[in-house]
């Protein structure tokens, strides 16, 4: 993938049409990891396409999809040790389904329902971060909890393009080279920040050379190549354990959707540009790298794109047959102990939902 | 028991909490090696060392950010921001994430941190390093906020504000730090939050006020005492959550109220306790509620501090005028 906004030494495995263009890592001999990404991939689209169309006839509420930016989640997932701490924007199912997130927890938070961030996979993995780039200071300070406990646990942060021109990104980074904590930081550079293209968020060449502010190494790598994130991110938390800190990786996709389904990219986004970067896009390459290799056949992805609808229709299902949670639960979580005048206001609340029922 | 000032209580409860709660970690500008530019974490580098007494760059957001990320994953930070004026650089940390990180997660992750910060003016400081911001704070749902006006108080509130399961800001009343001089046990003991504490009892009316005015008021009572007028001083300790019966109590049997608050009067606190007296207690009342505080002002550069900072006989002329009401 030819892109301007790299700077030559891009991390790639697998080119555009799955050809093996670098070198394999480790964990790519086993085919059974490949297939794993590209199923989790493929989970994170099927759960897209549903999300977008529940919320287009109101049953859930605005969505931002990860259409074509899948491998940048699952990639740095599939990187992860399960007791490592995921810090999310919020595109990041794919990763967030890899380390554990159900699909109905996903459909009960983007159903505004608070129950879908009360994990009981990953309990120690943030909820997203809505407030653009206002998230990763927490990696810095999971991280920093980490190594004073004495753990091997690292922290994950994941932020947009976008993000990276807020100063709570740059103070992270900086805080997080001076304590020298095991935080990776992962940029999602998917082009734009809702209309705003990437020439436009930072004159740096790349966004990766914000890491040299920090002190902190930075790269970059393809962020629609599957094996190459995980392998990418595979080394920076392997540094990271063994104590030798942070590090920055921009991975370079291109958000093939809208910014959320609230938003028309044809507002400023010409549908050419779109087109130009579907070819490019996570999924095919991984399904053809696979399939070359004779290890993934039609019946298989029609097997797989099933099994994905039948997950995904069936926890759509048990979401919209979830009850909403009782006027009370709007109380119940804002303290340990309820104050008195919130549990006045509580009382009230329940008694006017009552009223009205 | 010798007497302490109110920044050494504040020291000797860290002290403590460190001691007692091997998670409680100490974060901030120069809050180690240095002590604190007020010296409230004198001595903590010494004995806890710099993995619990954390001098971090200069970048309060993040500071506030990363104790999030640290309460959330097990520890207990307590936050020193130099200045309050300089706390508004974590607001967002605040309201979008310390306050609500237990709403959001339905009670999985929490965020049991503490941000002192010194407060108030009066101490002829520079620009930006006298403010009042309680009423800003008491505002954000899910977030408490103390402050404390004598030694014990800041001691034993502290220790509280620590061991508490959510996240407390804990504004030190700067004029207050080396004025404030009194005894206190350090035998571990938390005074209560959510509790007003009444410190002067009296019949004839009710004055209500925090932080350093505290100090104002209690002249205030003196004065009035001498020409026989009997004022009850409470101090409301925990802005948030706030303590309404003891005030609604003390107000239904003098039926007067001063409310004494150094921030701006507009928004200000003593607009909530207003409004909590007059939606609850109006047939107690027998005159006006007065409200002495700031002026919608900023706090002026200090040489006309004077102009801005309410005084005792201000506190005097409001008791007056409600003793005159009738």
């Amino acid at each position: 993938m030819a892109d301007e906004r790299s700077d030559g030494s891009v991390t790639r495995v697998l080119d555009a049409d799955g050809k093996l263009v670098g070198q394999l890592p480790e964990f790519a001999r086993d085919v059974n990891e490949l297939v794993r990404l590209y199923r989790v991939m493929v989970l994170a689209r099927t759960f897209d396409t549903k999300a977008v169309a529940m919320q287009r006839t109101g049953r859930l509420g605005t969505y931002a999809s990860s259409l074509g930016q899948e491998a940048v989640s699952v990639g740095a997932a599939a990187a992860m040790q399960p007791d490592d701490v995921f810090v999310p924007s919020f595109r990041e199912h794919g990763g967030q389904l890899w380390r554990g997130v159900t699909l109905q927890e996903l459909f009960l938070y983007w159903g505004g329902d608070e129950r879908g961030n009360d994990f009981a996979g990953p309990r120690k993995d943030f909820p997203n971060c809505v407030p653009v780039g206002s998230h990763p200071p927490h990696a810095v300070g999971a991280a920093l909890a980490f190594r004073l406990r004495g753990e091997q646990r690292a922290a994950v942060c994941v932020i947009g393009d976008g993000a990276t021109s807020k100063g709570d990104f740059a103070e992270a980074l900086n805080m997080a080279g001076v304590w020298n904590v095991p935080a990776i930081f992962l940029i999602n550079n998917n082009g734009w920040a809702i209309s705003v293209p990437r020439a436009k968020q930072s004159a740096a060449r790349t966004l990766a050379q914000k890491a040299v502010f920090a002190g902190i190494p930075g790269e970059q790598v393809d962020g629609n190549d599957a094996i190459a994130v995980r392998a990418v991110m595979e080394r920076a938390l392997e540094r990271a354990r063994r104590g030798e800190g942070p590090c920055l990786i921009e991975a370079l996709t291109y958000r093939l959707c809208d910014h959320t389904t609230s938003d028309d990219a044809r507002r400023y986004r010409d549908d050419a540009e779109v087109s130009e970067h579907w070819p490019a896009e996570p999924l095919t390459r991984l399904r053809n790298y696979l399939t070359a290799g004779g290890h993934w056949s039609k019946e298989s992805e029609q097997t797989l794109q099933r099994e994905c609808s039948e997950a995904v229709e069936g926890a759509a299902q048990d979401f919209l047959d979830t009850p909403p949670q009782p006027a009370s639960a709007v109380f119940d979580y804002i303290y340990q102990d309820m104050p008195v005048g919130l549990a006045e206001q509580r009382a009230a609340a329940i008694a006017k939902r009552e009223g009205a029922a | 028991m010798s007497e302490i000032s109110l920044v050494e209580a504040v020291c000797l409860a860290l002290h403590r909490a460190m001691t007692e709660d091997s998670t409680v970690l100490v974060l901030g500008e120069d809050v180690g090696v240095d002590g604190g530019v007020f010296r409230a974490t004198d001595g903590l580098f010494r004995q806890f060392g710099e993995q619990r007494v954390i001098d971090t760059p200069l970048a309060e957001a993040s500071i506030v950010g990363a104790s999030i990320g640290l309460a959330a994953q097990g520890f207990r930070p307590v936050v020193e921001i130099q200045f309050t004026g300089f706390a508004y650089a974590c607001i967002d940390q605040i309201i979008n994430h310390a306050s609500r990180l237990r709403s959001r997660t339905r009670g999985r992750l929490t965020c049991p941190m503490v941000l002192r910060s010194p407060a108030g003016g009066g101490i002829k400081a520079v620009e930006h390093h006298s403010e009042s911001p309680e009423a800003m704070f008491a505002h954000i749902p899910g977030v408490k906020v103390v402050i404390p006006s004598s030694p014990a108080r800041a001691y034993g509130l502290l220790l509280s504000a620590i061991r508490d399961p959510d996240p407390v800001i804990f504004l030190e009343p700067t004029r207050l730090y080396r004025a404030a001089r009194g005894e206190v046990a350090d035998n571990g003991t938390g005074m209560p939050l959510g509790a007003c504490l009444t410190l002067k009892q009296g019949r004839d009316l009710t004055m209500v006020s925090w932080g350093a005015m505290i100090k104002e008021t209690l002249e205030a009572a003196d004065k009035l005492a001498e020409d026989g007028i009997d004022a009850e001083v409470i101090d409301v300790a925990t802005l948030k959550p706030l303590d309404t019966e003891t005030i609604l109590a003390s107000v239904r049997r003098t039926g007067r109220l001063v409310i004494v608050h150094e921030a701006p009067i507009t928004c200000g606190y003593g607009a909530e306790i207003a409004a909590q007296v007059a939606g609850r207690a109006i047939t107690s009342l027998l005159a006006p509620i007065e409200r002495v505080a700031g002026y919608d002002t900023m706090m002026p550069y200090l040489r006309s501090e004077g102009v801005y900072m309410p005084s005792v006989s201000d506190v005097i002329a409001a008791a007056r005028r409600t003793m005159a009401y009738s």
